[in-house]
C-alpha cells in the first residue's frame, strides 16, 4: 500500500526529467520539437500599466481617437511600409506550415492593414497574392532565393537568428519535405533538411553593411530593410544592426516559436523578450535613432496587453507567430484521436516537427491540410488581431494616449524584482529599479 | 559600340540603375566600366542580355544575383562574387576572395586565378570553374551544380555536400564530412571537357577526379 502523502517528487528529477533521460537512453539522440520555451520566464505578465487618474487624465474609451499606425523604413526606403496596426505576422516558412495556413494569415493581415512574412524556402504565389504587405526573409540557407521574389516583396528582413534558437540553423524533417517543398529548396524529397546557421557570404557587422548596400542596389533603394536577431547580446546586436544601416530591427525573445529544433535550444538558449526589449531600446536611444530605426518585438506576444506593454517599453510594433497559429486553430480541441496518435493532447501539442498537425497547419499532408479552410481560418485570425488591437487601444486610452506609440515607460510598474530589473521599470509602489 | 562609364565620375546608384533598366528595352548591350576602385555591389541584380566589362579590381558582391548578363572583371574580385547568380556568366581574370558563386542557382562563374575559402558555398545549380586553386571548404553544403578546380583544393572540400558535383585536377588537402570520391566515367570526362570549353580554359579532362 502506497501512502500518497509520503511520495516526494525530486525538484531536480521530476517525472518529466526522468522520462527525458530514459528517452535519451533509449534513442541516443536529442529531442526535437516545435513551439517555444515552455518554462516560466519573467514576461509582460509581470508588468502592469498605470491607468490615468488625477495626475494624468485618460481618454474616452469609445469616443476619443487612439491611432495605431506605424511607418517603417522612411529613413532610407523610397517605399516605406505603412502598417495600420502595430501587430505583424512573423516569418514562418512554407514547409514548416502549409499553403492554406500561409494564405489565411495573409488574408487576415491584409484585412487589418498589416504585414506577413515569408520564411525559409522562399515566397509562394499564394502568400504573395493573399498579402497586401509581404516581408521577404533573406535567410542563411538562401533556399529558393530568387531576385525576382525580393523585388516583389514590400520589405526585406535579413534573418540572423530567431528567439527559439539563436545561433542555430533551421530544421525541416523529411516527412514535411514534399515534392513542392523540395523543389523550392533544391533539395531531395523526403530527406531531413538542416539550414545553415550563418550567412554564406558575410560575417560580422562590416560585411552586413555591404550586404545591405547590395540588397538596396538590387531593389532600387525602394524597400525597407529589417534585421532580425534572436535575443541574446541584444544591446550590441541592435547597435551593430543600426550601424550596418537597418531600417528596422526585429528582436525575437526566447519564448519565440519554431516548427522544429532541439529542445535544449528552445529552453536553454537566449534571453526572455522582456529584457530584450529594454536592451534594444537602450541601444537605439544611445545611437539617437529611437523611433527612427523601428523596433519590432516578438516572442510570446499573446494579447493587447502584451502589445501595450511592449510599446510602452519603447518598441514600435510587435510580431506574432505562435499566437497567430493558435488563432488558426493550433492546439484547438479538435480531432482528439490525432493528438493521441502523436502522444499528446490539445493544449499540450508541440509536434509541428512531425508534419502530422491534427488541425492542418504545420503539415504538408493534403488530407490534414484540408482541415484548415483558408477563408474561415482567416476570419479567426482577423477577429483575433482586431481584439488584440482594441485591447491595446483601450489600455493606451486609459493611460491618456492618443496614439499607441505614445505609451511610455512611465506608464509601467513591475510586480516582481526580476521583471523590474529586466524591464528597467520600477517595482510597483516604489521608485526602485534594481541595478540602478 | 560599347558605352563607357567612368565610376570615378558616376555614382554607383546611377550605374546600377542604368544597367538594371536595360531588361530588353534598350539598344545598349555593351558596357565598359572604368575606375571601379574596389567598389562594392557593382553590376548587381542585372536581368538582360548585356555584356559588362569592368576594368580593375572590385569589392564585395560584384554581379550579385545576376540573370542573363555576361559580366567580366579584368582584375580581382572581393567577397561574394556573383553570389546567388541565376543565369548568365560572371568571369574574373584575377583571383577571387571568399564565397565566390555562393548559393548560385544557375549560370556560369569563371575565376581564372585562385578562389579563396568557401567558393561555391551552398551552391544550388550554378557551374563554377576555377582556373587556379580553391581555399578551404569549397562547395560547403553544395546542393546542386558543378565546381571544377584546375589546381588544388584546400581542406574540407565539399563538406556536408548534398548533390553538387566537384571535379579537381590537382591535390586535395582533405575531404569534408559526407564528401566521397567517386569514379570518373566517360560521361564525367565529357562534362569536364564541356565545362572547360564553356569557361574558355584549356586542360586535359583525363587529369580530373570526381
Amino acid at each position: 500500500m502506497v501512502d500518497e502523502r509520503k511520495l516526494s517528487a525530486s525538484a531536480t528529477f521530476p517525472p518529466e526529467v526522468i522520462a527525458e533521460i530514459q528517452r535519451a537512453a533509449d534513442e541516443g539522440i536529442y529531442d526535437i520539437r516545435g513551439g517555444g520555451a515552455k518554462r516560466r520566464v519573467p514576461s509582460f505578465d509581470d508588468l502592469v500599466l498605470l491607468g490615468a487618474s488625477v495626475s494624468r487624465y485618460p481618454l474616452e474609451g469609445y469616443r476619443e481617437r487612439c491611432d495605431t499606425d506605424v511607418l517603417i523604413g522612411a529613413r532610407n526606403a523610397a517605399k516605406p511600409v505603412h502598417l495600420k496596426i502595430p501587430v505583424t505576422i512573423a516569418g514562418m516558412s512554407f514547409g514548416a506550415i502549409g499553403a492554406n495556413a500561409k494564405q489565411a494569415l495573409g488574408m487576415a493581415a491584409s484585412a487589418l492593414g498589416t504585414s506577413t512574412t515569408t520564411g525559409d524556402g522562399g515566397m509562394t504565389d499564394e502568400e504573395r497574392e493573399a498579402s497586401s504587405l509581404l516581408v521577404y526573409q533573406y535567410l542563411p540557407s538562401r533556399y529558393g532565393m530568387d531576385p525576382d521574389q525580393i523585388r516583389r516583396a514590400d520589405a526585406i528582413e535579413i534573418v540572423i537568428g530567431q528567439g527559439a534558437k539563436p545561433g542555430g540553423g533551421g530544421m525541416l524533417l523529411g516527412q514535411k519535405v514534399t515534392e513542392r517543398v523540395a523543389g523550392m529548396r533544391t533539395l531531395p524529397e523526403g530527406i531531413d533538411q538542416r539550414s545553415a546557421c550563418r550567412h554564406p557570404d558575410w560575417t560580422g557587422p562590416d560585411d552586413l553593411e555591404i550586404k545591405i548596400l547590395e540588397l538596396r542596389e538590387i531593389t532600387g533603394w525602394e524597400k525597407p530593410i529589417y534585421v532580425k536577431v534572436g535575443a541574446t547580446r541584444t544591446r550590441y546586436d541592435v547597435a551593430l544592426a543600426v550601424k550596418a544601416g537597418a531600417d528596422a530591427v526585429v528582436v525575437d525573445g526566447m519564448q519565440g516559436g519554431t516548427a522544429a529544433t532541439q529542445s535544449v535550444f528552445i529552453e536553454d538558449v537566449g534571453i526572455p523578450t522582456l529584457p530584450a526589449v529594454r536592451l534594444a531600446v537602450e541601444a537605439l536611444i544611445e545611437l539617437d535613432v529611437h523611433r527612427e530605426v523601428r523596433l519590432i518585438v516578438s516572442g510570446g506576444i499573446r494579447t493587447g496587453a502584451d502589445v501595450a506593454k511592449a510599446l510602452a517599453m519603447g518598441a514600435d510594433a510587435v510580431s506574432i507567430g505562435m499566437a497567430s497559429l493558435m488563432a488558426l486553430n493550433c492546439n484547438a480541441p479538435l480531432y482528439p484521436e490525432d493528438y493521441a496518435a502523436l502522444g499528446t493532447r490539445a493544449g499540450f501539442c508541440h509536434h509541428c516537427q512531425t508534419g502530422r498537425c491534427p488541425v492542418g497547419i504545420a503539415t504538408q499532408d493534403p488530407a490534414l491540410e484540408a482541415r484548415l479552410e483558408p477563408e474561415a481560418a482567416a476570419r479567426r485570425v482577423r477577429n483575433y488581431l482586431t481584439a488584440m488591437v482594441l485591447e491595446c487601444q483601450t489600455l493606451a486610452r486609459a493611460c491618456g494616449k492618443s496614439h499607441v506609440l505614445n505609451l511610455e515607460p512611465e506608464d509601467l510598474a513591475a510586480l516582481t524584482l526580476e521583471a523590474a530589473a529586466m524591464a528597467g521599470v520600477p517595482l510597483a509602489g516604489t521608485d526602485w529599479i534594481p541595478g540602478r | 559600340m560599347a558605352v563607357t562609364v567612368d565610376l570615378a565620375a558616376t555614382p554607383l546608384r546611377d550605374l546600377n540603375r542604368r544597367l538594371q533598366a536595360i531588361a530588353g528595352t534598350s539598344n545598349e548591350t555593351e558596357f565598359h566600366i572604368v575606375n571601379p576602385r574596389g567598389a562594392h555591389a557593382l553590376a548587381v541584380g542585372l536581368d538582360a542580355e548585356v555584356d559588362v566589362l569592368i576594368e580593375g579590381h572590385v569589392g564585395y558582391y560584384c554581379a550579385g544575383m545576376n540573370k542573363q548578363a555576361a559580366v567580366r572583371v579584368a582584375g580581382n574580385v572581393g567577397t561574394g562574387f556573383a553570389e546567388n547568380i541565376m543565369s548568365g556568366t560572371a568571369r574574373c581574370t584575377g583571383n577571387a576572395s571568399q564565397s565566390a558563386g555562393a548559393t548560385g542557382h544557375g549560370g556560369l562563374v569563371v575565376i581564372e586565378g585562385d578562389a579563396s575559402a568557401r567558393c561555391g558555398i551552398s551552391m544550388k545549380g550554378v557551374d563554377i570553374v576555377v582556373g587556379g586553386s580553391v581555399g578551404h571548404m569549397a562547395a560547403f553544403m553544395g546542393q546542386a551544380g558543378r565546381l571544377l578546380v584546375r589546381g588544388d583544393a584546400g581542406p574540407y572540400l565539399g563538406d556536408s555536400l548534398y548533390e553538387a558535383v566537384i571535379y579537381v585536377a590537382g591535390e586535395v588537402a582533405s575531404l569534408g564530412a559526407d564528401c566521397v570520391e567517386k569514379e570518373m566515367t566517360e560521361a564525367h570526362r565529357a562534362a569536364v571537357a564541356a565545362l572547360l570549353d564553356a569557361a574558355g580554359l584549356e586542360d586535359d579532362p583525363a587529369r580530373y577526379r570526381r
